[in-house]
């Protein structure tokens, strides 16, 4: 079964270029803010659409994609408002992929097989579920790949050779390469080291690898694109979300228009890079 | 009787560390090659008597073990019921029952090759444990405490900065345990390649809280050679105070398979159960929080709530995932004691026994003065007295003085 993520990979080969991932918070700062957000990152260059489902304690963020988090619980985003905006982004666009990024518990208390079914029928493309590694798989990943949901696996600096069959085996859709072993919004690793990373992983999978954490400007991203399947870039968005606020924490006039430019300017440093030889 | 109920109730957890549908290794991909690297260690570590020559030596000589088992006389006789006995784990060195398990994993640490040790704290008892053991063998020491904790609890923040390790205070979130736990995750993410985390309960991803409840479970089985000397017979309840719940599966597991006896967990009822609490079996339904399945605190969307009790080491969420086994299976009965009970609790036990308890066993005495008047004066009632309330003693003395609410 072809997805809209296998799609949009299989076009950018054609096009001989990387994907560019975004990254942003469900709800932040508000969810009608947050949805003419996410509506605007594919006119501004956006490949796929990551949207994270905000949670309390998120133990693999950095102080940006926390705050975004607590922002989005408090202007009262539930993962049930999540699947409604997914719901509004395909009522205007059915082509880009769309993944739900977050932390287990929300989907287990909204219940595995009625939040699969629910994403599903809103038009989520794949999930990433930072607290669930394959010794969970039976909890979620089986069933979303039998819901026809892609399952999108970290792997990082400490997956190793023994381990990436592994991390590998359930995974599909793309693979999301952390390069630093850390939390998001830290430095990222320089991109030799990405380049000999993502190498490695490939000699595992021919599923496509994008590369994230620690990617903030468009050279940066040019840089892990000439290595890579793709770029995402998370909180160097949220912050100039943030950066848009007003002294209360609300959407301003320029919000919207502040991340989309900086989605525009990261894009355009995507699709400077040369595709590296696969 | 529940048909499904095991033979025995102290075989778990099973391979992949689940007790029932509890436990279980929900964490980043960063951290799993790591966390079967000390499965391995410490197993490796079990079957190794050297491990547990040298850990012994450590416990008498360093920690004070075995701790007494002390007839409790006054405080049976103003009950008027049971014959209460208190497992004296507020004697060991450093003031609470934390040490038997941070030696542990201290020692697993060093086995490993570890040389940076990062912990969290609510209390502080944790933390000063953990700073303890740090000097003791030459090792770094980061303790991540809530910026509210690291307020209540100063005289502990003190001795660890006395001791050199570096305390931390945690401003996310709740700024209590829970977000202590998040930013030692956080912490342990980034700095992976060297660093040991000395988690505090029986709770965390597998193996902790098997191994934190096996270097635990040395007050069980002391207290089963303390009564069988005392009074010739195995005990016919225990009752201990659980906010993760280490020093009530050290007491409880050796008594598991004993149907007999009875065993009471007793957690926070903070305000009252209809208000703010720490209860997770109270209040709380299966979740999915730091590495692990167990009762939580939460919201209908799965949002972790912010837990209270005016004790910081007992203002936790959760709850050890054994112990969510524990009581859906029945063998375990969970109670809870507001702050109210536990701080009448606390001023009883100074005045009748001469003993200061920390604020997290006042929770259980305050159960046992419910509990006691209602047996027999032949029925024998272990306590775990877990920790010592030195402190509490500036909180307390200032709540007691009406500065503060609790």
């Amino acid at each position: 079964m072809t997805t809209r993520i296998d799609a949009t990979f299989a076009e950018l080969a054609r096009q001989g270029r990387s994907a560019f991932v975004t990254f942003l918070m469900a709800g932040d700062p508000d969810p009608k803010t947050s949805l003419d957000l996410i509506k605007a990152l594919p006119k501004a260059g956006a490949d796929i659409i990551e949207i994270g489902m905000p949670f309390t304690d998120p133990m693999a963020d950095g102080p940006s994609i926390q705050a975004a988090g607590l922002r989005a619980l408090k202007a009262g985003m539930t993962l049930k408002k999540t699947l409604a905006m997914v719901r509004g982004f395909r009522n205007d666009d059915t082509t880009t992929p769309l993944v739900l990024m977050g932390y287990y518990n929300p989907i287990y208390i909204y219940g595995v097989d009625r939040f699969l079914a629910d994403a599903k029928t809103a038009g989520v493309d794949g999930l990433i579920i930072v607290d669930l590694p394959p010794e969970e798989d039976g909890e979620l990943c089986l069933p979303a790949m039998k819901a026809g949901l892609n399952f999108i696996r970290l792997a990082t600096p400490t997956t190793d050779d023994k381990r990436l069959p592994a991390v590998l085996a359930n995974t599909s859709g793309f693979v999301y390469y952390v390069s630093i072993t850390g939390i998001t919004g830290s430095a990222g690793a320089d991109s030799t080291a990405v380049g000999e990373a993502v190498a490695r992983i490939k000699r595992h999978t021919k599923l496509p690898v994008c590369v994230g954490f620690g990617i903030r400007t468009p050279d940066a991203a040019r840089a892990i694109a000439q290595n890579a399947n793709g770029a995402v870039v998370g909180t160097a968005l949220v912050d100039a979300l943030k950066a848009n606020l007003d002294a209360e924490g609300r959407a301003t006039a320029g919000t919207v228009t502040a991340v989309a430019d900086l989605v525009s300017s990261l894009a355009e440093g995507v699709r400077s890079a040369r595709q590296a030889a696969e | 009787m529940n048909p499904n109920l095991p033979n025995s109730f102290r075989t778990g957890p099973d391979e992949r560390g689940h007790f029932g549908i509890f436990g279980g290794r929900f964490v980043a991909e960063t951290l799993m090659p790591l966390i079967l690297d000390l499965e391995k260690a410490y197993a490796d570590a079990k079957a190794d008597p050297e491990f547990q020559i040298e850990m012994n030596g450590y416990l008498k000589d360093y920690v004070g073990r075995p701790s007494p088992l002390y007839f409790a006389e006054r405080l049976t006789e103003h009950l008027g019921g049971a014959k209460i006995y208190f497992k004296r784990e507020e004697l060991n060195h450093t003031g609470s029952h934390k040490v038997n398990n941070v030696l542990g994993q201290i020692m697993v640490a060093r086995r490993m090759g570890k040389k940076r040790i990062i912990a969290e704290t609510g209390a502080g008892q944790h933390g000063v444990a953990t700073a303890t053991l740090c000097a003791r063998f030459g090792l770094e020491c980061i303790v991540y405490m809530g910026a509210v904790d690291v307020e209540r609890q100063q005289p502990n923040v003190i001795r660890m900065e006395m001791l050199g390790a570096r305390v931390v205070p945690v401003q996310s979130g709740s700024r209590t345990l829970k977000d202590a736990m998040n930013d030692a995750l956080r912490d342990w993410v980034t700095n992976v390649h060297n660093t040991f985390y000395c988690i505090g309960t029986v709770a965390g991803p597998h193996p902790y809280p098997m191994m934190v409840r096996d270097f635990q479970s040395i007050i069980g089985i002391e207290t089963r050679k303390q009564m069988q000397e005392a009074e010739g017979r195995l005990p016919d309840s225990l009752i201990a105070c659980i906010g993760g719940g280490s020093n009530a599966m050290g007491l409880f597991h050796p008594f598991l398979d004993d149907p007999s006896i009875e065993i009471f967990g007793v957690e926070a009822a903070g305000h009252g159960l209809t208000q703010l609490h720490a209860a997770s079996i109270a209040g709380g339904r299966p979740g999915v929080l730091h590495g692990n399945r167990t009762y939580l605190l939460m919201d209908d969307d799965g949002q972790i709530q912010d837990a209270h009790s005016i004790s910081a080491g007992l203002d936790y969420p959760g709850i050890g995932p054994e112990h969510s086994w524990l009581h859906e299976t029945g063998r375990v009965t969970y109670l809870s004691a507001t702050d109210e009970e536990a701080l009448a609790a606390f001023q009883l036990l100074s005045r009748l026994e001469g003993i200061i308890p920390a604020l997290e066993p006042a929770h259980a005495i305050a159960k046992v003065m419910e509990l006691a008047p209602k047996r027999p004066s032949d029925h024998l009632m272990v306590v775990n007295l877990s920790g010592r309330g030195d402190k509490d003693v500036p909180q307390v003395g200032d709540i007691l003085k009406g500065r503060k609410k609790p």
